[in-house]
């Protein structure tokens, strides 16, 4: 068994130590809103904050969180959000983000984690935390105006 | 036609008019043979009142719009909300939609007789269609309201969904969905044009109406077929042959068995597939399989191999004739300057963010699917030959689908008949979740074909168009599938040729002909089809004719399509928007070239500014659209398509290629096959042209513009032309 700080609660899962933390999430656990877009931390579908930091759980071990607290889409937006999560959904609502919307909550919990870092990033700062993160929507450009956004309503 | 026949298409259909109507609370469900409402929620909610195919209204006022069209990202559910709620007065707060289950009869496609999702048909064909049916579902409300009130209907002003009458009466469709269900038909006052005219509309076309589906997709709880569990269900992941057209020789399971949660392994005649608790066993155990694969039917050719066949094709005439005016030869022989240009275009994967996936739960007397179904009267009776079910007994149920670009829609079924043999093979004893990782999405075919082009143009003494004779060769998507017969005609696939064939340029003496190949590489429409590379050679072309003619390239294109008042429009408005100078010449190391082109009945001009960075490379600083497509429903939703083509068509002209050595597929992932990331993503701008004509394509037409536009920008900064996608790794020097 190994235990896990997800979204707050703590979980235990009967899973080997070298389970991709992303499988633990979805199967395990049942949060389907971290998505399974590669595997091999190339697209940033799977992107979760780790202890604040945005990590690919698809390359994450179970094994490896040890005492590390778990963020999900689930818990950044959900009843506890914090204060990044809701202007990046609030953001992301305004401006009409999405497109199919699959790659939108790795792209969220990046936009979120680079706002905790960075009050005011540039659209340098932006390409730079986020080009992980693969769209095949392309909707890139909506979402550099919305992490500005997120930023402006963080300021507010 | 009745209203009725408008909303069903014209469908024949074997149910009365009260049949339509009395669904409420469940009660009436028997008199809608045939049509089963989805989601099971919807039933369970109770109260809700199904006005005919297309809308429900519950007891709270909500109103569901059942939408026909699979949502991948192009946003029908806003777009067919928006027409529901337009007809019906209603407040967008009060929409809600739900995909409508597999049933051509209810829920074909107008421009394909046939239910499914493509050719950025969604919104064309169902704007008359879902007008009328929120149209007559506003009537009998009204009537119901008219009765209960004893006034006259037409004293009854609809706003924001609350009914009212100069007496002070007030209601809300909830309260009236009911009793209007109850009317003996006819109900409403038949009308020869049900639909609001076009100056009284409060939601089309306006600003500011918001995705119906941000809120699922902003906060994890949007359902995609990978987010299916149901009880009992099986992972499956499948073994598939190193090359296409492989078989399984035999297989050795010991190692993958032995893998914690693998429960069941099976051959199918796809390969082996390996079932299991979850997905990471499912993962594991496939790779811990050992299979011998029979090749000796398999097409184990390389694409540079594949790309000479085709290059060699062109090179001489004897093609299949797809358009022939006037005398190409003399016309040439005749001319002041003759230009010869080659194109190649490389295998393109659809590279969906959701790899494919599919879930199935087979049962001897019926199979339930979920997944983002896109074609749905083709997999019907696939999963029903696959498994020996009828088909009305092999239900569809479609959720999300993140992103598909045309790869959802098969005419083979490839990936829902790899599910359904897989739930044979278990003879259903557990649910099935096919899942399809990186790795099998990208190798697993089903391309956009490659092609190779040869044009030869000429000019007269006055630098315009004399001659055009153009060659394509490469592979037919229609070529070996069901769908052949209606789509090749006299040895011409259109769909290798459009966007060429029919040139809107006003060239005098015109051929194309087309070469189709065989090859044993599956191959698909992918995201504006024939459009992705017609569209690169035809724009690339007419700027170089242009150039020879010592034209400015936007003056030269205009002069040449007069009588295209459309393209006309488009080109003038991307002109004017980027602010276009004839004959201004770029500053060193920049670049900026216009291409227009038409597709899916739409027209869209780009101009691309593009910077030549210091090490030789190529960035892409601003892309300016200017599009006719008709009535604009949702203007945000245009913007996001076009935002949406410009970069899809970027990532594919920038580096994207599936290339194959000795028939195997040497791409996998996303580093060997790396979409468009947000540090390539330009400033997008997008405008439309004024139009009060019907809405046409927007999901596709976006794409076709931007590889030549960006090749004409390069060659503005560079004097060498783009010829042969994607660039890759060349670099380039300012002129």
């Amino acid at each position: 068994m190994i235990k896990l700080k997800i979204n707050g609660e703590e979980r235990s899962v009967d899973v080997d130590a070298d389970t991709p933390l992303l499988w633990v999430i979805r199967d395990e656990i049942g949060l389907t809103g971290t998505k399974f877009g590669c595997g091999q931390a190339l697209c940033g579908a799977c992107t979760v904050h780790m202890d604040g930091q945005p990590v690919r759980s698809c390359q994450t071990m179970a094994g490896d969180v040890g005492d590390a607290q778990i963020v999900t889409i689930e818990g950044l937006v959900g009843a506890n959000a914090t204060p990044e999560g809701k202007a990046v959904q609030a953001a992301w609502r305004a401006l009409d983000v999405v497109q199919c919307g699959y790659c939108q909550s790795g792209q969220m919990m990046s936009a979120a984690a680079l706002l905790t870092e960075n009050k005011k990033p540039s659209d340098d700062d932006i390409n730079a935390a986020l080009n992980g993160n693969v769209c095949r929507c392309a909707t890139y450009q909506r979402i550099r105006a919305a992490v500005h956004d997120a930023a402006r309503r963080l300021e507010a | 036609m009745s209203i009725q026949d408008r909303i069903r298409g014209g469908a024949p259909l074997d149910l009365n008019r009260r049949g339509f109507l009395a669904i409420a609370g469940g009660a009436g469900v028997g008199l809608m043979v045939g049509f089963r409402p989805f989601p099971a929620e919807a039933e369970a909610a109770g109260g809700l009142v199904q006005f005919n195919p297309f809308v429900k209204v519950a007891p709270d006022g909500a109103i569901t719009v059942v939408v026909k069209h699979l949502d991948m990202g192009q946003g029908p559910t806003t777009g067919l909300a928006t027409l529901i709620a337009e007809e019906m007065d209603a407040d967008w707060s009060q929409m809600r939609t739900e995909f409508a289950p597999a049933d051509a009869k209810l829920y074909a496609n107008l421009a394909f007789k046939a239910q499914g999702t493509g050719g950025s048909t969604a919104m064309a064909n169902s704007w008359e269609q879902y007008r009328t049916a929120g149209a007559e579902a506003r009537a009998a409300l009204v009537k119901a309201a008219a009765d209960k009130w004893q006034v006259a209907q037409g004293e009854i002003v609809v706003d924001k969904g609350v009914l009212s009458h100069p007496s002070g009466k007030r209601g809300t469709y909830g309260e009236f969905a009911e009793a209007a269900a109850k009317q003996p038909a006819p109900i409403g006052a038949p009308q020869e044009t049900p639909y609001k005219d076009a100056a009284k509309f409060k939601l089309i076309g306006k600003e500011g109406l918001h995705r119906i589906d941000n809120d699922p997709k902003t906060d994890g709880t949007a359902i995609y077929t990978q987010d299916v569990k149901l009880p009992g269900m099986l992972v499956a992941a499948v073994a598939h042959p190193p090359q296409f057209g492989g078989k399984v020789k035999s297989f050795d399971d010991a190692e993958a068995k032995k893998v914690k949660g693998v429960e069941k392994i099976v051959q199918i005649p796809q390969g082996v597939a390996v079932l299991a608790k979850n997905t990471w066993a499912a993962f594991k155990g496939r790779d811990a399989l050992k299979v011998e694969w029979d090749l000796s039917g398999a097409e184990s050719r390389g694409s540079e191999e594949l790309l000479k066949l085709a290059k060699e094709a062109v090179s001489k005439p004897g093609g299949a004739v797809a358009t022939a005016r006037g005398d190409v030869a003399g016309a040439l022989k005749g001319a002041a300057k003759v230009i010869e240009a080659d194109f190649t275009f490389p295998y393109l994967a659809h590279a969906p963010m959701e790899p494919l996936n599919c879930v199935i739960d087979l049962k001897p007397d019926g199979a339930r699917l979920i997944y983002g179904a896109q074609f749905q009267s083709i997999d019907q009776p696939t999963v029903a030959a696959v498994t020996g079910l009828k088909p009305e007994q092999v239900k569809i149920e479609t959720v999300w689908a993140g992103g598909s670009f045309g790869r959802r829609a098969v005419p083979t079924a490839d990936y829902v008949a790899e599910a359904a043999a897989i739930a044979k093979a278990i003879n259903g004893s557990n649910p099935v979740k096919l899942v399809w990782t990186r790795e099998d999405d990208t190798k697993g075919g089903y391309y956009r074909p490659f092609y190779a082009h040869k044009v030869r143009a000429a000019i007269g003494a006055d630098g315009m168009p004399v001659a055009w004779e153009h060659h394509v060769a490469g592979q037919s998507i229609f070529a070996g599938t069901a769908l052949e017969a209606m789509a090749v005609k006299d040895g011409v696939d259109e769909t290798s040729v459009e966007g060429a064939s029919n040139l809107a340029y006003a060239v005098p003496n015109l051929k194309v002909e087309l070469t189709t190949l065989k090859v044993g590489v599956p191959v698909l429409w992918w995201r504006s089809v024939g459009h992705t590379h017609t569209a690169h050679v035809v724009e690339s072309v007419i700027d170089e004719l242009a150039h020879a003619a010592g034209k400015d390239p936007v003056e030269y294109r205009l002069a040449l399509l007069k009588d295209k008042p459309r393209h006309t429009a488009a080109l003038k408005l991307a002109a004017e928007k980027a602010g276009w100078t004839p004959g201004a010449k770029p500053e060193k190391g920049k670049g900026r070239g216009v291409a227009v082109h038409e597709s899916f009945n739409t027209v869209v001009a780009q101009v691309v500014d593009v910077t030549i960075t210091k090490n030789g490379g190529v960035k892409v600083d601003r892309v300016v659209a200017g599009v006719d497509c008709g009535t604009v429903i949702n203007p945000d939703v245009v913007r996001a398509q076009v935002e949406g083509g410009v970069g899809f068509g970027l990532g594919a002209a920038l580096r994207d290629a599936i290339t194959l050595e000795d028939g195997v597929v040497q791409q996998a992932n996303f580093d060997t096959y790396e979409p468009l990331r947000m540090s390539d993503m330009p400033k997008v701008e997008v405008y439309t042209v004024p139009s009060d004509a019907k809405p046409t394509g927007i999901g596709e037409p976006g794409v076709p513009p931007l590889a030549p536009a960006l090749a004409n920008a390069i060659f503005s900064a560079t004097g060498k032309r783009v010829r042969d996608l994607p660039l890759g790794d060349q670099k380039f020097t300012t002129a």
